[in-house]
């Protein structure tokens, strides 16, 4: 039962290692923007987990109960979201442009005709 | 008394919902084709949304959260036949048959 | 029963992501991103993070997905290469992955009230909140008020991104297939009539959800960040249903560049404003008579500002992914 309260910082581990795999392994670039989207998750679980605290109620106070978790971690992954979608919004619109002019979006033929 | 019975009504409704569901799911891994499989999630899940809703509904008692609750009923109700419709015709469009119409041999891939 | 609840669901979480990498078919793993990013907001939920919960599961399973088909629609659905070095990666992730769970049997257990983060500083925002502000959604406070720096510098990120995607594809040409497929896609759902129907239908509540999640942030779950993701996903299903010409007659590209700009200069005039009436900048408490009341009239402002410019980057963003077949 102790080593239950370190499940989720596992489940963060392995989630982020998943993501880490498909950007290093996979050549497909659309396939690499999925895996740092599975990264950037695992992130933000992290962050959400740190402050969640046992008997809390989210923090939002006069509802009658005392424990809150920490507000703090969800201000900056709420952000983060918003800010995490506009920038892979912007890698997607890079891989559109490259499949464009390459007529690829897997990384060892772009670079083959990179090539002379 | 009427709390007791009332508490019953919605775990009574709640695990109806919940076997509902899983049937759904045993039915979508199960079936077939792609519209029998549809046909077993689709009906299924929206049984079991009305009474997995319905018996939260008699636990929030009569409060804000019930209405809200109906709100999201409401809304399952709409979009989630849509969302099978939307799924099983565009499926027809694209040429597939259902595997009743076509002879045996071809199905298998 | 809630944190197993929980632990159910991260496994769920990472069966997902591993369906996610191994499938060769993009199509797939887009889907099952969805239903990955709809886990991650019922984990949030149950971590007591209602906001989070919320912008994530308009964002990660409604627009990021959308997103993400636009480019499929028009890069390609199949995965060609093979992995390459399939084993190395694999056995420096999983190296990595052991390390980090080495390092998680220092950090404090699941939910403990001594961790630092619980007695650090959240109490102090928690008080002063109290205090200082008076609204009942302390996650609003600190976003708006206390760490309204950091917020302004997020909705800048936003609006570069949004600027950035535009200028991407503002030069080349777009191949001639897309041109063919995007005649295709600007009929919208006209052929499907009762998606189009109900899709019709849900646009108004939708947009009304979005609007009360945008003023009510101060009191429950909500805000700008939320909102602004709601509102776009309204104009992205009106988008989808009625073809993506009839939606830019509704809010025309100018507009849009006008929201953008517009959300990121009035959060930066309502700071400016501070100083002008003898307060620093982003100092909301100089903007009324009673100190609590100008703080409470700068976050109103501060959330209508990021929900326009959200509301503006997302569409802005969506139009240039379904205009570049023209």
């Amino acid at each position: 039962m102790e080593l239950l309260g370190l499940y989720h910082y596992w489940v963060f581990a392995v989630l982020l290692m998943i993501g880490f795999y498909a950007v290093v392994a996979k050549l497909n670039l659309i396939k690499k923007l999925i895996g740092l989207s599975l990264f950037q998750a695992a992130v933000f679980l992290l962050y959400i987990t740190m402050g969640k605290v046992s008997g809390g109620t989210a923090p939002i106070v006069g509802g009658g109960t005392e424990v809150f978790s920490s507000p703090l971690p969800q201000v900056l992954i709420l952000t983060a979201i918003v800010v995490g979608i506009s920038t892979t919004a912007l890698g997607l619109g890079l891989v559109v442009r490259i499949r464009e002019e390459y007529g690829s979006i897997e990384e060892d033929e772009i670079q083959a005709l990179d090539e002379p | 008394m009427i709390s007791a019975i009332v508490d019953m009504a919605s775990w009574v409704l709640l695990t109806l919902g919940g076997i509902s569901v899983l049937i759904g799911g045993i039915g979508a891994l199960r079936m077939p084709d792609l519209y029998t499989r549809i046909h077993a999630a689709s009906l299924t899940d929206s049984t079991g949304a009305i009474l997995v809703l319905v018996g939260i509904m008699l636990q929030a008692g009569w409060s804000l959260e019930t209405i809200k609750l109906g709100a999201i009923l409401m809304f399952l109700l709409l979009t989630s036949p849509t969302a099978s419709n939307a799924l099983a015709v565009t499926a027809l469009r694209d040429g597939l048959r259902p595997s009743a119409l076509v002879p045996k041999e071809k199905t298998r891939r | 029963m809630t944190t197993l609840f929980g632990i159910f669901l991260l496994t769920l979480l990472l069966i997902t992501a591993v369906a996610i990498v191994r499938s060769r078919n993009l199509f797939i793993s887009v889907t099952l991103m969805a239903i990955a990013s709809l886990l991650i907001a019922a984990n949030f939920f149950l971590l007591d993070a209602a906001d989070v919960a919320l912008t994530e599961a308009a964002i990660g399973a409604g627009i990021s997905t959308v997103l993400f088909l636009g480019a499929l629609f028009l890069t390609s659905e199949q995965e060609r290469s093979a992995t390459s070095r399939r084993l190395l990666s694999f056995a420096v992730v999983a190296a990595a992955a052991l390390i980090v769970i080495y390092a998680t049997f220092d950090k404090p257990r699941f939910g403990d009230p001594q961790a630092p983060v619980q007695v650090h500083i959240s109490p102090w925002y928690i008080e002063q909140t109290r205090e200082l502000i008076e609204i009942p959604n302390v996650v609003t406070a600190v976003l708006a008020s206390f760490r309204g720096y950091d917020t302004l510098g997020e909705l800048i990120v936003v609006f570069t991104a949004g600027i950035g995607v535009l200028l991407l594809f503002s030069s080349g040409t777009p191949s001639a297939d897309n041109r063919l497929l995007f005649s295709r896609l600007n009929l919208g759902l006209r052929r499907y009539l009762i998606p189009r129907v109900v899709g019709r239908l849900l646009v108004p509540f939708i947009l009304l959800l979005g609007f009360y999640v945008q003023f009510h942030g101060e009191y429950g779950p909500g805000g700008g960040f939320q909102a602004g993701a709601i509102i776009a996903a309204a104009f992205i299903l009106y988008a989808l249903v009625e073809g993506e010409r009839r939606a830019l007659r509704v809010i025309p590209q100018r507009a849009l560049l006008a929201m953008m700009a517009g959300g990121t200069i009035l959060y930066g005039a309502v700071g400016v404003a501070g100083i002008l009436l003898g307060g620093r900048f982003l100092d909301y408490s100089v903007l009324a008579a009673d100190p609590v009341q100008g703080q409470q009239i700068g976050i109103l402002l501060i959330e209508i500002a990021v929900g326009i410019t959200v509301t503006g980057v997302l569409l802005s963003i969506f139009h240039a992914f379904a205009a570049r077949g023209r």
